[in-house]
């Protein structure tokens, strides 16, 4: 960009120094908590209750590692990182997957097909998007306890489904595809379902990768439906399970700084590694959305 | 609805048939369970409950304590939106005008993005730890007795902070691909005909990043007002006693701790009302968006 002032070359330049320093400095605000939680899991927690985070990387990661998977706190014995990472592993997948199906069937007939209640099924899905879980979640509560969903993989998925943000995307990009498409497609004898599985499922490949990952990270921090869905330790999340963990700290004695961090970490890991990786669909998928 | 679609009768309606079922059994179900619970008043041990119409309604607006969690919400959402918003919108520019490390700048900005807010919150509680936490340290070295869950400014200043540095990833992403959709030829024009950087920003950049930035604003007032639940729930220990919270985890405390069903029932209906009304706002700058753009 500055390049074109022709500016007899300098040494250096301070804007574009001072860009950087910005940048750095953002850069460090991000990751300066995670850098301390990552020192903290390589120590024994003694050193962590008397010295704090230190710039001492010590070799207690491998003892960590092992408290947290294996060991478990709690009542029942049951909620080990294991059993947690399963659960939200479960999670993370189930609702993508459930989101995805569920909201491509559904924006795939409201755009190709000719429905006479079309208009309504329409607004009576998009005005799931008006109100979060959150604010209806004392009654949603009770509506999973009287279905008996309580402590159940289905009572934890399900109802977190029950907003249209991947068929209100779906519909968008569908309407995006060109309909000569569709002509062509009928032309050459291609039924609704032969189209859709053909050539439109190959099409939006990229969209549904894109809403996959957005999606499994949605669903693997949730935080507040699982909190209330779930009270038997061995169904718990990691992200739920934060919480107990956060308690601890007030009644043992010595706190377990070395496990509960290491099972932070653990909670914060597979979804950042997936959004590092897949970056660019992600970028992609997200900015689409607001279209 | 697409011109040329299919005619079939019974499979657009079979494809519809799960989502339908699923909204109705788990958002219009308790969507009308709630305004019907607000109603009443329900006995505490679950004998029954009593038609008590708007009264609990009315005892929303005269509770000086609903007034007093209301005020601290408004002030939260505006200090999450204005840190988060502005922050990014640096840092995207900046990332946007570097050549070298850009990818890498970007990387390290958003990976935030993918951190859970309890998590953000639990790694808050680590950082502002009483004895050792580097925040408290910090704080302490200017002469500031920093005391998170005991005194209330020092939450609400944690909750914000946690807040915004979970919120910076999401606006900076949109930034910046706001800034790289702005065509060449306008950065090249207003290069030629404006020297200073900074007016270069605020009379050309900044105008065509306005669509950006009001989507960002919705984004982020919903954001403060619900997101952060788990933000707020793992700083104050799952503790409220005095310490500052917003209305939605007033619906949580009141309706889970207090077991006052109808108040609570209330309070979510009061909340469904104003996404309803900030949804509107939204749709109504979208349709303006659409004329100037």
């Amino acid at each position: 960009m500055t390049d074109i002032t022709h500016i007899p070359a300098r040494p250096i330049k301070w804007s574009t120094v001072l860009d950087h320093a910005i940048l750095i400095t953002g850069a460090l605000f991000m990751l300066i908590p995670m850098l301390m939680v990552l020192q903290t899991v390589t120590t024994t927690d003694v050193q962590t209750i008397r010295n704090g985070p230190e710039f001492v990387i010590g070799d207690q990661f491998g003892a960590n590692f092992y408290k947290a998977m294996f060991e478990a706190s709690g009542f029942s014995g049951e909620n080990s990182g294991t059993s947690m990472l399963i659960n939200s592993m479960i999670l993370g997948l189930g609702f993508a997957l459930g989101k995805i199906v569920i909201g491509m069937m559904a924006a795939y007939a409201l755009v190709y097909f000719r429905l006479r209640f079309a208009t309504f099924a329409f607004w009576l899905i998009f005005t799931t998007l008006l109100l979060p879980l959150e604010v209806r979640i004392l009654p949603s509560y009770e509506v999973a306890q009287k279905l008996g969903l309580l402590n159940t993989y289905t009572g934890l998925i399900v109802p977190l489904i029950a907003s249209a943000t991947a068929t209100f995307f779906f519909r968008q990009y569908f309407r995006s595809i060109p309909e000569e498409l569709v002509e062509a497609a009928r032309i050459d004898g291609a039924g609704p379902i032969k189209f859709f599985i053909d050539i439109l499922m190959p099409l939006s490949q990229t969209m549904i990768a894109a809403m996959f990952i957005i999606m499994f990270v949605y669903g693997w921090n949730q935080y507040l439906w699982p909190t209330m869905i779930t009270t038997e330790e061995g169904m718990y999340t990691l992200v739920r399970g934060i919480k107990q963990i956060t308690q601890d700290f007030e009644g043992n004695n010595i706190p377990e700084y070395g496990r509960a961090n290491m099972l932070a970490l653990i909670a914060i890991l597979p979804p950042v590694a997936v959004v590092i990786f897949f970056q660019s669909w992600f970028v992609k998928g997200l900015t689409e959305s607001d279209k | 609805m697409k011109r040329a679609g299919f005619t079939t009768r019974w499979l657009p309606i079979l494809l519809l048939v799960p989502q339908l079922l699923i909204i109705a059994v788990f958002f219009y179900w308790p969507a009308a369970h709630a305004v019907h619970s607000s109603l009443y008043l329900q006995d505490p041990f679950g004998f029954g409950s009593t038609y008590v119409g708007m009264d609990n309604y009315t005892d929303l607006a005269n509770s000086t304590e609903y007034m007093k969690v209301g005020r601290f919400t408004l002030i939260f959402t505006l200090l999450v939106t204005f840190f988060s918003l502005s922050l990014a919108l640096l840092l995207a520019v900046k990332a946007d005008s570097v050549i070298r490390g850009a990818k890498t700048y970007r990387t390290l900005l958003m990976w935030v993005y993918a951190v859970a807010p309890p998590v953000a919150g639990f790694i808050g509680v680590l950082m502002f730890n009483q004895s050792w936490g580097p925040l408290t340290e910090l704080a302490r070295s200017i002469g500031w007795d920093f005391k998170l869950g005991v005194n209330f400014n020092d939450t609400a200043t944690a909750m914000v902070l946690v807040s915004v540095w979970k919120q910076v990833p999401v606006n900076f992403i949109f930034f910046l691909s706001g800034l790289q959709a702005i065509p060449k030829s306008v950065r090249e024009a207003a290069l030629i005909d404006n020297g200073s950087a900074t007016r270069r920003f605020w009379d050309v950049t900044f105008p065509l990043l306005a669509p950006t930035g009001f989507f960002l604003l919705i984004i982020n007032i919903t954001y403060s007002l619900f997101d952060t639940f788990g933000i707020i729930d793992t700083l104050v220990k799952g503790e409220p006693g005095n310490n500052p919270m917003t209305l939605v985890y007033k619906v949580y405390v009141d309706g889970f701790r207090g077991n006052d069903l109808g108040g609570s029932s209330a309070q979510s209906v009061v909340l469904m009302v104003l996404v309803l009304a900030l949804t509107v706002f939204q749709f109504r700058l979208v349709e303006r968006r659409i004329h100037y753009t």
